[in-house]
């Protein structure tokens, strides 16, 4: 009987974040008075379009290296991508493909030297993982301002600024919008869902899940508990971290591509942005921790996340008056949930290795 | 030649070399464009002085242990709450800047002393948590923002009556009320005045028996313990200072930019900030008066000066802020990839 109890309070322990999620995103949608079919639709959409991102953040999670605030660098990865297909005028899913297959090399690259500075900051990933995101943003855009039209030659005049210096600010992509969303596109009375774009999502989660169960899956997991005795096991701890990177810049310069092939049109200096934050958000929200992270917390997280997204500002306007208050408030909730989960994973470092010291 | 250069990075640091070796090109380059060299050097001293305070917040954070303060813009949304009530009250000129300074002295030091509490739960990670509180603290406020019951017409939207507007405009207020106390040929005196009495106070108390306390539990905290200083209150302290003088420095800022600015503005303040004093040569554990100093000038010079040289040489686009994002923030990377073990030890 007893032994029951705890467990009991220990599946609420577990999920008490997504949890009080559902009961925020139940209230917000109630206040919204939006139609439940809408809120459903929009969910799902948003889930399809965002899912990939999020799970890119698992691997380096599971390797130890706490939330991959540098999946930005793949988001720009796919961005080059889709740049470079929208270039060679390139549609559909043929286009896609293609801009998958260049961001590819790019991906491996970035994720590779983020990696090889990570593994230098060993022990404040998070930070250096952050502060790197904002520093490839500024590479990012010296290159599509200063050498796009110059040094890297655009012969599609029409994607240039008037200069013919430099990436206009926002790049149609209408060629793309939807190839891989509406190539199986159930409709159910109000009800419509990306079944493509869905198949895809499952697809990666179960190749993720095999993944984790051969060697290297295990490597990480080692690695990402103890550097020192997964070393002594005689586990290259540092190829072991670049590997984990590798994947998920890959994974999310992918991410990022079927993002905006929903979206339909590129910022082409502001699309890249937040992903990392939004995705991180989304992930801890579904319950996961800096250092424990699975695909049920990147799906269930996903769809909170998103579900509070979409009712957020109607629900602002109905109490406040003001929708812009619904805006502040998810974006103070984004923020906020990956602050606490921060604080409480340091938190739990601190006492337990307080603990360590008194016993020894 | 290559014995003078190792010479120089040993002696300075790379980030504080490479800084001023852009700055003396962008010079040069403004010089060959045909731009008033004065002229640059005046608003240069006047961008510097405008963000001198905010970066000499960031010595009483890294001297007390808590590393490059990440969560400023908690502090200077202090600031910019006392600015905005010394505002509604109507007090006007020196005397509305000197109450609105005096005001974010208590507000400063309560946030500051909350967040203190925190970090004290969370030692080695305190760059990485603070970032992200000082993001969700910036993002609250944007609610506080719209729904506080300011009243004065000129702070409000025009339309329905209510919410902070996004810039405030300080003319009539106390717009450039330090810049131009002491009229000296268009230089902020007043402005610098004020810095070197922050930064004189803070040195005498850093040299004070309280001010070796301080250091000596941010720089061995075990020590420290064994000596009898309470470290955790030290770090508390060390983090209340920080936060007070980064509400003054907003003040500061503001005072001499003419406005307040509200909702996300405050968001990546302390990145520059910590930027600046990075420049000067201070690292996560070290960090002193003189690297302000240095690190104000060559920062915002570099920022002032290339403004006009790039955009005479390339009209399109933004690249001005482009070489801030990645000066800034390519000089914080460094500094992490420089220090070892931990956030800050």
């Amino acid at each position: 009987m007893r032994g029951h109890r705890v467990d009991l309070s220990k599946l609420i322990g577990s999920n008490l974040v997504p949890a009080f999620f559902l009961v925020l995103c139940l209230l917000g949608g109630w206040a919204s008075r939006l139609q439940v079919s809408f809120i459903l639709n929009e969910v799902v959409e948003r889930l399809a379009r965002n899912a990939l991102l999020v799970l890119s953040l698992i691997f380096p999670a599971l390797a130890g290296m706490g939330m991959n605030f540098a999946i930005v660098v793949g988001a720009m990865a796919g961005q080059i991508g889709l740049i470079t297909v929208k270039i060679l005028d390139l549609g559909g899913l043929a286009g896609i493909g293609l801009a998958s297959l260049i961001s590819t090399p790019f991906a491996v690259l970035f994720g590779y030297l983020t990696g090889r500075v990570l593994n230098i900051t060993k022990g404040r990933e998070m930070i250096t993982s952050l502060i790197l995101g904002f520093f490839a943003m500024g590479l990012y855009q010296l290159v599509f301002l200063l050498f796009a039209g110059t040094v890297i030659p655009i012969p599609d005049k029409s994607i240039l600024l008037p200069g013919g210096i430099g990436l206009k600010n926002a790049i149609d992509l209408k060629l793309i919008q939807y190839a891989l969303d509406d190539l199986l596109m159930v409709r159910l009375g109000p009800m419509r869902a990306p079944v493509a774009t869905l198949l895809l999502v499952a697809f990666f989660c179960l190749s993720m899940r095999s993944f984790m169960r051969t060697k290297w899956g295990q490597d990480f997991r080692a690695v990402g508990q103890d550097m020192h005795v997964a070393s002594v096991a005689g586990i290259d701890v540092d190829r072991t971290r670049l590997v984990a990177m590798v994947m998920s810049t890959v994974l999310a310069a992918w991410g990022q591509i079927v993002f905006l092939q929903n979206i339909g049109t590129l910022q082409t200096y502001s699309s890249h942005e937040q992903v990392g934050m939004f995705a991180v958000a989304s992930l801890l929200v579904g319950g996961a921790t800096v250092a424990k992270a699975s695909i049920a917390n990147a799906v269930v997280g996903t769809l909170l996340f998103h579900a509070l997204f979409v009712v957020s500002p109607n629900a602002g306007k109905n109490l406040f008056g003001d929708p812009q208050i619904g805006e502040f408030f998810r974006s103070f909730v984004a923020y906020g949930v990956i602050a606490l989960s921060l604080a409480m994973h340091a938190m739990q470092k601190q006492m337990e290795s307080s603990r360590g010291m008194r016993e020894r | 030649m290559l014995g003078l250069w190792n010479k120089l990075l040993n002696k300075y640091g790379y980030p504080k070399v490479s800084i001023s070796l852009m700055l003396v090109v962008m010079l040069s380059l403004a010089v060959w464009l045909g731009l008033d060299p004065v002229e640059l050097v005046r608003s240069s001293l006047v961008r510097s002085a405008m963000n001198s305070v905010l970066v000499l917040a960031m010595v009483p954070a890294v001297a007390c242990g808590v590393g490059l303060n990440f969560a400023l813009s908690i502090g200077i949304v202090g600031g910019l709450m006392a600015g905005l009530i010394s505002m509604e009250l109507g007090l006007r000129g020196v005397l509305g800047f000197a109450f609105s300074v005096v005001l974010s002295v208590p507000i400063s030091s309560l946030l500051g002393y909350l967040y203190g509490l925190l970090l004290n739960r969370v030692k080695g990670d305190e760059m990485t948590v603070g970032t992200y509180m000082g993001f969700s603290f910036v993002s609250l406020m944007c609610i506080g923002w719209l729904l506080l019951p300011f009243r004065r017409p000129e702070m409000i939207w025009a339309i329905g009556g209510k919410g902070l507007r996004t810039t405030i405009t300080l003319s009539g207020y106390y717009d450039k009320v330090l810049d131009r106390l002491i009229p000296l040929g268009g230089l902020p005196v007043g402005t610098i005045l004020f810095f070197g009495l922050l930064a004189l106070l803070l040195k005498l108390f850093m040299e004070s028996k309280w001010g070796m306390a301080l250091k000596i539990a941010g720089l061995s905290p075990s020590f420290a313990a064994a000596s009898g200083v309470d470290v955790d209150r030290q770090r508390i302290l060390g983090t209340m200072i920080s936060m007070v003088l980064g509400g003054i420095g907003i003040l500061v800022y503001a005072q001499s930019y003419g406005f307040f600015q509200l909702y996300v503005a405050p968001l990546m303040m302390p990145f520059a900030a910590a930027s600046a004093i990075l420049i000067g040569g201070a690292s996560a554990r070290h960090a002193s008066i003189s690297h302000v100093i240095s690190g104000v000038l060559l920062f915002q010079s570099l920022l002032t000066v290339s403004l006009p040289v790039i955009n005479k040489m390339m009209p399109e686009g933004n690249l001005s802020e482009v070489i801030r994002i990645i000066v800034s923030n390519g000089v914080i990377l460094y500094a992490l990839s420089r220090s070892s073990g931990g956030d800050v030890r």
